[in-house]
């Protein structure tokens, strides 16, 4: 008779072909998966005959900081930095603030309909930024705000603002509702408690909100491509795109350049690597 | 509570900015999209209405050749779903069987995802570079010399070259989905079975995969109608070239927008792109459904 393995939960792992092997294609997999950023970090420090034979993928030999210098003084690379963390500090702070102020009516506040509206919302989980494109671009050229900040700062927020209604509701139930009752006891209005009890205990999820929202403006391509003409207001992927055209035989500054934008993600995701996962399930799990 | 008399303005006030951003930027664009669509326009001039014109151009245009476009995304959209989303789904249940730095693993697998497509796009075209390129460098390296190729200047490789950057950066996204879905199984149903004398793969069949189809669902619904809107990597990588070979949907809208000035002929692309995306995510839905 066939004997039946029986191994509790936590008891060592027998080693197999087959496990050996899925531990070799898990490794593969990291390194497939850091390869990219690993050689744009350090080819951004090498010069280009180490870039082009001598030392592909190794450490740069000769860390040739002067890369970083030559990146931020060629073409316009601070001012993309400037723009990008304008456009996307503005969009957070709007997004929040609709955000919020609207998961408090839906959630805190008793109306007929509030369940609808929340519905209604939701729909920009779905709606691909193509819906809009053109509409927006006529209607900005129109009122001559394409080259503007606000060309991206109201788009950005518009489409940010259904994820952030989905993590606010989440955070905003967890609040007590006796809260609301004594402060409305103690003679606040609804705009006395959102602003002093409530607002206050949603900085959690302010932070998720914020990080995901950032991460969405960072990187954002389509809009800042059509709306963006003049290099001036251009945010750091266009630029870059347009920066990388020009130099095409120089890697170094480039990867340089890739860098200075790629950095920042890395530190947000290095000190808050769970939170942003967690933001990425939560939009994906309920929408 | 007792409410106070002008309860019902406090409401519309907290709605009030929301609102005006979500109708003004995502409601009423996609109304005038429609109505665009059905129009012949420029930009310049007032729109002038032409009924169904553009949507039976696009379709038999042979310069459009939007069926092109369209066999190239629902090509992604069958490697998504048959190559990244296994292989993802294959990472997530290792990672949730309490392996060593099971942490580590996810953060690094889920990096891509975060990282601006720009700076994938540009990577990955120093990779595919046929002169300095890792890519050719390291076939060369290998003695393979007639390997190598011009990936993206080339017809026959171009649209592969394409697609594994774009597989590969959303691998760990879904992986990450899966993961979360696997860690909600109720331990007991996974101990109860190892009790019965199941294998772990017998688990991971009966059990696991079952449990999580929620989120199959939605992994499948987001890699088809990912592939329909693709966009930022293909326009960095060959911007539909050479010679219209990578041409996708969102390629062919922007190059009619502002290449040509047909903006009638764009937003009919938009709408078509949002009517597939709506009615494959109806069908997976459906699909997902009857199987139960």
């Amino acid at each position: 008779m066939k004997q039946k393995a029986y191994r509790a939960p936590d008891a060592p792992r027998k080693v197999t072909a087959s496990s050996v092997a899925g531990a070799v294609i898990m490794i593969l997999w990291t390194i497939i998966s850091i390869f990219p950023v690993y050689w744009m970090l350090t080819f951004s420090l090498k010069n280009n005959q180490e870039i082009f034979g001598e030392n592909v993928i190794g450490v740069p030999r000769y860390w040739v900081w002067e890369n970083y210098t030559r990146a931020m003084n060629t073409g316009n690379m601070p001012r993309y930095f400037i723009n990008s963390v304008i456009v996307a500090v503005s969009t957070i702070l709007i997004t929040l603030l609709a955000a919020v102020m609207a998961t408090y009516a839906m959630t805190r506040l008793h109306w007929k309909g509030r369940k609808t509206m929340n519905k209604f919302f939701m729909l920009g989980l779905t709606i691909p930024i193509h819906a809009s494109i053109v509409p927006l671009y006529t209607t900005l050229s129109r009122m001559k705000m394409l080259n503007s900040y606000w060309a991206l700062i109201i788009p950005y927020s518009a489409f940010s603002l259904a994820m952030a209604i989905l993590i606010c509701t989440g955070f905003m139930g967890d609040i007590p509702y006796d809260l609301d009752e004594a402060a409305f006891i103690d003679g606040c209005g609804v705009w006395g408690i959102f602003f002093r009890v409530i607002a206050p205990l949603m900085t959690p999820a302010v932070a998720t909100v914020g990080i995901y929202t950032f991460l969405q403006c960072w990187n954002e391509l389509m809009f800042a491509n059509v709306f963006i003409s003049k290099d001036a207001l251009k945010t750091l992927p266009v630029g870059i795109q347009s920066l990388s055209g020009q130099y095409t035989t120089e890697w170094g500054p480039i990867g340089a350049a890739l860098s200075i934008a790629t950095i920042p993600t890395l530190l947000v995701y290095v000190f808050l690597s769970k939170r942003i996962q967690d933001s990425f399930i939560a939009g994906a799990v309920k929408g | 509570m007792k409410r106070p008399f002008s309860y019902k303005l406090n409401i519309f006030l907290f709605l009030l900015p929301a609102l005006i951003l979500f109708i003004g930027v995502l409601i009423a664009p996609i109304i005038l999209s429609g109505y665009y669509s059905l129009t012949e326009w420029n930009g310049l001039k007032t729109p002038v209405f032409i009924g169904l014109a553009n949507y039976r151009e696009l379709f038999s245009s042979k310069s459009i050749n939007i069926m092109r476009a369209l066999k190239n995304a629902m090509l992604l959209a069958v490697f998504s779903c048959f190559i990244q989303l296994p292989f993802a789904l294959w990472l997530a249940l290792k990672l949730s069987k309490h392996i060593r730095g099971e942490r580590v693993f996810l953060s690094v697998f889920f990096m891509p995802v975060l990282i601006s497509t720009v700076v994938i796009g540009q990577l990955w075209l120093k990779i595919y570079n046929p002169d300095y390129g890792v890519l050719n460098m390291v076939l060369r390296g290998l003695g393979l010399e007639s390997w190598t190729r011009i990936w993206l200047g080339n017809k026959a490789t171009a649209l592969g070259a394409c697609f594994v950057p774009i597989l590969w950066q959303y691998v760990g996204y879904h992986m990450l989905l899966m993961y979360a879905g696997i860690k909600g199984v109720p331990p007991e149903l996974n101990e109860a079975a190892m009790l019965d004398g199941c294998t772990e793969g017998q688990v991971n069949r009966y059990i696991i995969i079952p449990y999580i189809r929620p989120i199959l669902r939605v992994s499948v619904i987001f890699a088809v109608t990912g592939s329909l809107k693709s966009f930022d990597l293909i326009y960095v990588l060959t911007n539909g070239g050479p010679n219209h070979a990578t041409e996708v949907p969102s390629t062919l809208m922007i190059s009619m927008l502002f290449l040509r000035n047909r903006y009638g002929m764009g937003s009919t692309i938009a709408v078509m792109l949002i009517v597939l995306c709506f009615a494959f995510a109806l069908l997976i839905n459906m699909a997902f459904k009857e199987e139960k």
